[in-house]
């Protein structure tokens, strides 16, 4: 099984055609090998760093614009602004000369529906990867995955009607439930919506769920095949049951993966914009900081905000937000691959 | 508490390739028992069904019986984690836990069957290690990843690991071909030391190992390729390689094979 997707990755290390492989291109033994054969090879090699060093730097330089021109456009706004961008609760960014917008509470909307999201989804990713790979035979395997992965292919505005339309009314019991038992909890306490009625967080949380599934599910499937036929066997070897396998295994081989995959879910739900806009816009209200309030996210502020879009002050108080996002959102990503790269090593 | 094996009637299947068919042997306790024969021949698929590792693989399937002394261990009643534990297995390839400390490694077997008391652990980890001739190398470093150890000290801690839990047989797939000339000795070394307490199975490609090491041989072939392995015969070891009653075995031992 290791074998067969280890020679299923990497289709290029058979080959020498490398202007056909797809792997990294900093590789630093394949043009320095001697062959005989190597005039044809070599150029094919030069070609290929090339292209691929070239769209490398593309994306990175690309990235970096992106960044900078944010930085640029949301300076002077930063500047006349009235409050502390970073604390304020207000967000009135329509009078160019009196530009008053802070952040705290997009970013409390924004962290606690994707926190909700992973609370919710890591599990469950973390179940049905392991179902997949260690438990269900092939034939069931296959197609169930098929299904998680299908999940990715449905438009995030369906998400957003679904969750408003069906899914409010049917998980409201649940919420006023919550909010009846552990309402002494700060985080589940009143809302600025009524809980029993109402699209909050906890709603926009479980969609966020649904939506970054097949992206958790998806990478640690891989990681949790990858793991060593000989580790499983050895384990199994010992008298160790199934469970145990995977607690021995499975899971020291798969955990970075894991965790990764869990980031990169992360950061999909932090920039999710049109089914949170569905979901959470029910109120113009401060939020009280409980998973039962509605409200914006950085995303879904700056697509409602488009009709104020008419002076380059305002713009550039909603491209503020935008940033803290686009830095945000960023960093998860590199952490996510970061530790996802790290679980690869020691093995074999 | 070494025992005895007796194989009846074995076949062994992949999906609906027949890969082992009718081998019936006996395997005594407190031995050294070899299997031997061509590449592919199923020596390995025969080693696997005795402590129903066999099974394991998708579309893999049994027959027959596999009596460890006397009680079968295909019965219905038989839990094959329970097998597993009483029959020993020690790979082809070392397979330490990588990331559990070598102290770990050795103890993780009676961890896993729930034994928490440290001290006796502890003390598991140094007779194991001390048996498997590797104490004197890692007494320093018990602590230390298993995999930080060298091939053949690997090995080793696989065979630590194995002995720890006290099973009643001890089966080795080819333990030494991944070594080199000194690693294998200490090895056969141990193995002839384990013998007197353990029963051992022992699959190899080196007929001088198995001539060195084991009491009993049995070699096995298969007619052609495609066709199910058998058993030619199982003969004392001296036997085997002075006078074997198969013109087969001796073409094989002296090199005539194929
Ligand atoms: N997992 C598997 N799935 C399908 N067929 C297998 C599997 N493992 C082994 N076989 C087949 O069963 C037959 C016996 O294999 P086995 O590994 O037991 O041979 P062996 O005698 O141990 O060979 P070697 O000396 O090379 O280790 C071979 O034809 C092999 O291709
Ligand atoms: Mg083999």
């Amino acid at each position: 099984m290791t074998d067969s997707t280890k020679s299923e990755r990497h289709p290029a290390d058979a080959e020498p055609g490398a202007a056909a492989a797809p792997s990294g291109p900093q590789d630093p033994k394949t043009p320095a090998e001697p062959r005989s054969d190597s005039k044809v090879v070599r150029i094919g090699d030069r070609v290929f760093h090339s292209v691929a060093t070239g769209s490398g730097v593309f994306v990175i330089a690309l990235i970096a614009a992106i960044g900078l021109f944010l930085l640029i456009r949301a300076i002077p706004s930063l500047q006349a602004n009235e409050v502390s961008f970073l604390f304020s609760r207000e967000w009135q960014a329509g009078d160019p000369d009196n530009l008053r917008f802070g952040i705290i509470d997009l970013a409390w909307i924004t962290v606690a529906s994707s926190l909700v999201a992973l609370v919710l989804a890591m599990p469950t990713a973390f179940g049905i990867s392991l179902f997949l790979t260690q438990y269900a035979p092939r034939s069931l395997a296959r197609p169930f995955a098929y299904v998680v992965d299908l999940l990715a292919a449905v438009p995030s505005v369906i998400y957003g009607l679904w969750g408003f339309l069906v899914l409010t009314p049917v998980i409201s019991p649940v919420a006023v439930w919550l909010n009846t038992n552990l309402g002494w909890i700060p985080l589940f306490a009143d809302g600025n919506i009524p809980v029993g009625t109402g699209s909050n967080v906890f709603v926009a949380g479980i969609v966020l769920a649904v939506m970054i599934l097949p992206i958790i599910t998806g990478v640690t499937r891989e990681v949790f095949e990858r793991t060593p036929t000989v580790q499983i066997e050895g384990a199994l070897a010992l008298g160790a049951t199934k469970w145990e396998v995977v607690r021995t295994t499975v899971w020291p081989f798969g955990r970075n993966g894991f965790i990764g995959g869990s980031m990169l879910g992360l950061g999909r739900a932090l920039g999710e914009t049109v089914a949170l806009t569905v979901i959470l816009s029910a109120t113009q209200e401060a939020p009280s900081y409980s998973i039962f309030d509605a409200g914006a996210t950085f995303a879904s502020k700056i697509a409602l905000g488009s009709a104020e879009f008419n002076n380059n002050m305002t713009v550039g108080a909603y491209i503020s937000a935008g940033l803290v996002l686009f830095v945000t959102t960023f960093a998860v990503n590199a952490l996510a691959r970061w530790i996802e790269g790290r679980s690869g090593k020691g093995k074999e | 508490m070494a025992k005895r094996l007796d194989i009846q009637d074995l076949n062994l299947h992949y999906g609906k390739f027949h890969a082992v068919q009718d081998v019936s042997l006996q395997v005594h306790a407190r031995g050294v028992t070899a299997f031997i024969g061509p590449s592919g021949c199923g020596k390995s698929t025969v080693l696997r069904a005795l402590n129903r590792m066999h099974e394991v693989i998708a579309g893999a399937r049994v027959e027959g019986k596999v009596l460890l002394d006397g009680e079968d261990v295909y019965a219905s009643n038989v839990d094959p984690v329970q097998v597993r534990r009483t029959i020993g297995m020690v790979f082809q390839r070392a397979n330490p836990f990588p990331t559990m400390s070598i102290r770990d490694n050795v103890v993780a077997g009676l961890k896993l069957a729930g034994e928490k008391n440290k001290k006796h652990l502890d003390e598991v980890a140094e007779r194991s290690l001390r048996s498997a001739n590797l104490w004197e190398e890692v007494k320093d470093r018990l602590n230390k990843p298993g995999g930080s150890l060298s091939g053949g000290q690997q090995q080793r801690l696989c065979i630590a690991r194995a002995v720890a839990v006290q099973p009643d047989v001890l089966l080795m797939d080819e333990p030494c071909s991944a070594l080199d000339p000194i690693s294998t000795l200490a090895i056969e070394d141990l193995i002839a030391e384990l013998k007197k307490d353990y029963t051992i199975v022992i699959v190899t490609h080196n007929m001088q190992q198995a001539a060195r090491v084991s009491d009993q041989t049995a070699f096995f072939n298969l007619r052609a390729v495609g066709e199910p392995g058998q058993l030619v015969e199982i003969e004392e070891t001296g036997k085997i390689f002075s006078n074997p009653n198969q013109k087969a075995t001796e073409d094989y031992i002296s090199g005539r094979f194929g």
